[in-house]
């Protein structure tokens, strides 16, 4: 690996507070890594466990997963949801060896734009401990990777896949 | 149902060992609905063995993924002939029925079990399976209102709870029901105390696995000539 840019962390954002974070992330001009790549969600609840595994088996340096506050879920209780697959998931990355670190859930409000920046930051310095993905076959597959995983997700939002 | 929970992924990945090409085979009867080997579960854990297999240095290992509607029927096993003729091997995220069931229908294939089967019970709350049922081959829930005693009791006791028995708890395990103490609850509820007082007789074993493998033939169900399998 040349660069930390060459990393590839995956922010899964809710569409009611974490996307609409970064986003103001974006219009607020505030830096963070290049290496965090957004989909947006319907919910957090909507990220299942087999879904995360993937990202990782396609070579995926890290993942974090970012919904609503505690209490302010817009569907009442998928961030709850959510943080109970992250925890499995990462119990699973525990188990195979790649490691329960490149994987991590966040709350913050759509107001938090700030907040955005820090934990994209905050991830990416903890990928750039741990290293690239021993699973990773190239900048080039894992860049195909996200793209794949991009279309699942707008497929998900659509309602074509579950 | 059939209740199993998974082997952890390391447990499989070395049963696998020396093998090439390995077909993991979900099942979508009973271990779907106890979240151990459906559709869902068998995507995870395949991902999760690919994944595995490559930090080991064993990354060019095929495990391919499919889920049939049973696999302790042979009838739903035919549509995996084809499938199965391609891989050196097979893991069944089935019960252990499943798994011999996989292995009688295809002897040249080495089959190998990702769960383990635990016992029949009952989704007691979101993600909480309980043991109800223990296959005795004699059932006498009648007789204890409903309650099984030889399922439910550490002591498998009949006539009556021990001296173990503390504010409806089971003195084995504090979070376990007595279930003496929800024998005489329901039976007092019903009216039928009366019943208790008989004295239950010694459970006769000879009908449980202890009197060997067992079989259920329904004649006027058997296919005229074949009759059952020996």
């Amino acid at each position: 690996m040349d660069t930390d840019q060459e990393l590839v962390i995956l922010a899964l954002c809710c569409h009611y507070c974490a996307y609409a974070a970064a986003d103001m992330a974006g219009s607020m001009r505030l830096q963070y890594p290049g290496s965090v790549r957004v989909l947006r969600f319907p919910c957090t609840s909507k990220i299942e466990v087999n879904y995360l595994l993937t990202a990782f088996e396609r070579g995926i340096d890290g993942i974090l997963v970012a919904g609503c506050l505690e209490g302010g879920c817009h569907f009442l209780e998928g961030n709850l949801r959510a943080r109970r697959r992250v925890e499995r998931a990462k119990k699973l990355l525990d188990e195979i060896g790649l490691g329960a670190g490149r994987l991590e859930m966040f709350n913050l409000s759509s107001a938090e734009g700030p907040r955005f920046a820090e934990i994209a930051t905050e991830m990416h310095e903890r990928v750039v401990e741990l290293g690239p993905s021993p699973l990773r076959r190239g900048r080039e597959a894992v860049l195909a990777g996200v793209a794949g995983m991009a279309s699942l997700a707008e497929a998900v939002i659509a309602g074509e896949k579950t | 149902m059939i209740v199993a929970d998974r082997k952890k992924i390391p447990e499989i990945r070395d049963m696998i060992q020396g093998h090439d090409r390995v077909l993991l085979v979900g099942c979508g009867t009973c271990v779907t609905v106890c979240l151990a080997g459906g559709e869902r579960e068998v995507g995870i854990i395949g991902a999760a063995l690919r994944m595995s297999l490559k930090l080991v240095g064993r990354g060019h290992v095929v495990v391919d993924q499919c889920t049939i509607e049973r696999q302790c029927e042979d009838a739903f096993i035919d549509i995996l002939a084809q499938r199965v003729s391609q891989y050196d091997a097979i893991c069944s995220l089935g019960c252990g029925a499943g798994v011999q069931t996989l292995a009688e229908r295809f002897p040249q294939k080495p089959v190998y079990p990702g769960l383990n089967t635990q016992f029949i019970g009952i989704l007691e709350s979101q993600g909480v399976w309980t043991e109800k049922c223990l296959g005795c081959g004699h059932c006498r829930l009648g007789e204890f209102a409903g309650v099984c005693p030889i399922t439910r009791c550490a002591k498998r006791l009949l006539n009556g709870p021990c001296g173990g028995s503390r504010e409806g708890k089971c003195e084995v395990n504090a979070d376990t029901e007595c279930a003496w103490q929800r024998i005489y609850d329901r039976a007092k509820a019903l009216g039928t105390l009366d019943r208790l007082d008989a004295i239950a007789a010694p459970h006769d074993w000879s009908t449980g696995i202890e009197g060997g493998p067992r079989k259920v033939v329904r004649e006027d169900q058997c296919i005229a000539g074949l009759g059952p399998k020996s």
